[in-house]
């Protein structure tokens, strides 16, 4: 099926990405990669009036150093993000879970930002921003604000970018030295999407895990932090038994959703054993 | 309707298209590239990949408004002269397609593939077409065919493809997150 019609609009910079938005009428529609509003539109389960496209908007794409954080920009691609030096140094944890990300072509057109704003509960970047306590950094009429990981993801489908807004970049603190990071998703095969996953970053001294954040995926509407999991190890002695208790209580207070992939215990279960893999691994034990 | 100018397999189209129309419709029936094919409605197949910019996308899932100032290859476009591009020879010669519906798209992943990966594995073929959905091979001769080109585009014989086997696990890299 093709898309309905709509009017589109072809702005060059954020102001007049802004204006696009603020002319388009009822129902308008950034477009940035299209890998996940293109397919919605073609089965039309979303029809906008407009459809403003921020392919030609300068200065939205790519990453930059900025002293204790990087910065990637809304319309970095997911291959862009693979190929980063930046990233690879400072948040490895963002491209470990890029890769996973549906396929090469998607991977190709898809960006960074589009992933976010679109906050699919079985997407995997959410949870890893949320990990690793991102900034996002917002435009409207009203100007430019930042909001934290932990007050972006609002509900389904649902992420403090407010009508006639934009996602223009998003701050990740550079984590180095006695951090570790890991990714680890549980998918089914030719089936790119988490059933569940788990993001973990882990702070790791003399011995004893300092510090711990746990972004879950698809383990809810929104992505969700572990906080019991992330309580029980700070201060913990960094071994396989600690880590082995303190992720038992990975899907406490959470409800999963049931669906053709998985019923919500078996989630609730992938949850804690992927907990402990990710922790485990990102804790180098 | 906006205009765009786009240049496929290089020739160079000054066309107005409807925003909504998607860059595979545009390629079919505007410009009777019809080698690229639809497969599905979900953006899951990939029978419908070209090269946008020199890079895989499935043009399925673009809109032929956004490959305004674009370079296109699509499969029609490989070839140089009479002489098939490596890849559609390997396919030919080792058996990579049984309906051919898929092939295209197959062809065009494995070039992309091929450019950042100029030797891979099994297990690299694999998640590196796993954007294309094969009904009828059951892949294994499509990974063989794609292994043999890569050889072949390496310069010389083909070294390390060895014939199909009987495998009916799945692949690695699943098992491992099992
Ligand atoms: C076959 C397939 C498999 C996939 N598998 C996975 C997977 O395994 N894991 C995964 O995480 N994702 C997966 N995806 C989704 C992919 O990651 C998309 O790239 C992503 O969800 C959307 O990014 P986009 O740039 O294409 O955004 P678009 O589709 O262009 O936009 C998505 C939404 O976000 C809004 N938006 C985009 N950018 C901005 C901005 N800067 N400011 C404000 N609003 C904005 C749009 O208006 C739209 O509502 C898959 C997609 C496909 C087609
Ligand atoms: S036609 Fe199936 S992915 Fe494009
Ligand atoms: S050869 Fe028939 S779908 Fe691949």
């Amino acid at each position: 099926m093709i898309p309905a019609p709509f009017a589109y609009a072809r702005p060059t910079t954020v102001d007049e990405a802004l204006q696009a938005i603020a002319d388009g009428g009822e129902d308008v529609k950034v477009l940035a990669g299209g890998q996940s509003l293109i397919p919605v539109m073609r089965l039309r389960l979303a029809a906008p009036e407009t459809v403003v496209d921020l392919g030609k908007v300068e200065g939205l794409r790519g990453v930059r150093d900025d002293g204790d954080a990087i910065v990637i920009g809304a319309m970095t691609t997911h291959s862009d993000v693979l190929a980063d030096p930046l990233i690879a140094e400072h948040a490895p944890l963002i491209a470990e879970a890029t890769g996973t990300v549906a396929d090469r072509q998607v991977r190709h057109r898809g960006t960074f930002g589009g992933a976010l704003v679109h906050a699919d509960p079985a997407g995997d970047l959410p949870a890893v921003a949320l990990a690793l306590d991102a900034e996002f950094v917002i435009v409207g009429p009203g100007g430019r604000r930042t909001v934290p990981a932990s007050e972006f993801f609002l509900d389904y489908l649902t992420t403090a970018v407010g009508e006639g807004e934009l996602l223009v970049e998003v701050r990740v603190p550079k984590l180095a030295g006695s951090w570790g990071m890991h990714y680890e998703k549980f998918n089914r095969v030719a089936q790119a999407w988490s059933i569940v996953a788990v993001a973990a970053v882990v702070r790791r001294e003399n011995g004893r895990i300092t510090e711990a954040r746990v972004g879950l995926t698809n383990m809810g509407p929104t992505p969700l932090r572990a906080r019991q999991v992330e309580e029980a190890l700070a201060g913990a002695e960094a071994t396989a038994e600690a880590v082995a208790a303190a992720s038992e209580r990975a899907a406490d207070g959470t409800e999963p959703s049931s669906d053709l992939n998985a019923q919500a215990d078996y989630r609730q279960h992938l949850a804690r054993v992927l907990t402990r893999r990710a922790v485990s691994t990102a804790a180098g034990l | 309707m906006t205009p765009i100018t786009v240049r496929v397999d290089g020739a160079t189209y000054a066309d107005d298209v409807e925003p909504r129309t998607l860059l595979v419709h545009y390629l079919r029936e505007q410009l009777g590239k019809v080698g690229t094919v639809v497969g599905c409605d979900t953006s899951n197949c990939g029978a419908c990949t070209v090269h946008l910019d020199g890079e895989a996308v499935k043009s399925c899932t673009v809109l032929a408004v956004q490959a305004d100032g674009c370079e296109v290859t699509t499969i029609e476009g490989v070839a140089s002269g009479g002489d098939l591009h490596p890849v559609q020879k390997a396919f030919n010669e080792m058996h990579g397609l049984q309906c051919g519906y898929c092939t295209p798209g197959m062809i065009m992943a494995s070039i992309d593939l091929l450019e950042d990966n100029p030797d891979p594995s099994d297990d690299e073929v694999r998640e590196g077409i796993e954007g294309n959905l094969c009904r009828c091979t059951g892949y294994q001769n499509i990974v063989r065919a794609v292994r043999h080109a890569a050889a072949e585009m390496r310069g010389g014989a083909d070294g390390h493809v060895v014939p199909a086997q009987v495998d009916t696990a799945a692949a690695p890299h699943v098992v491992g997150q099992a």
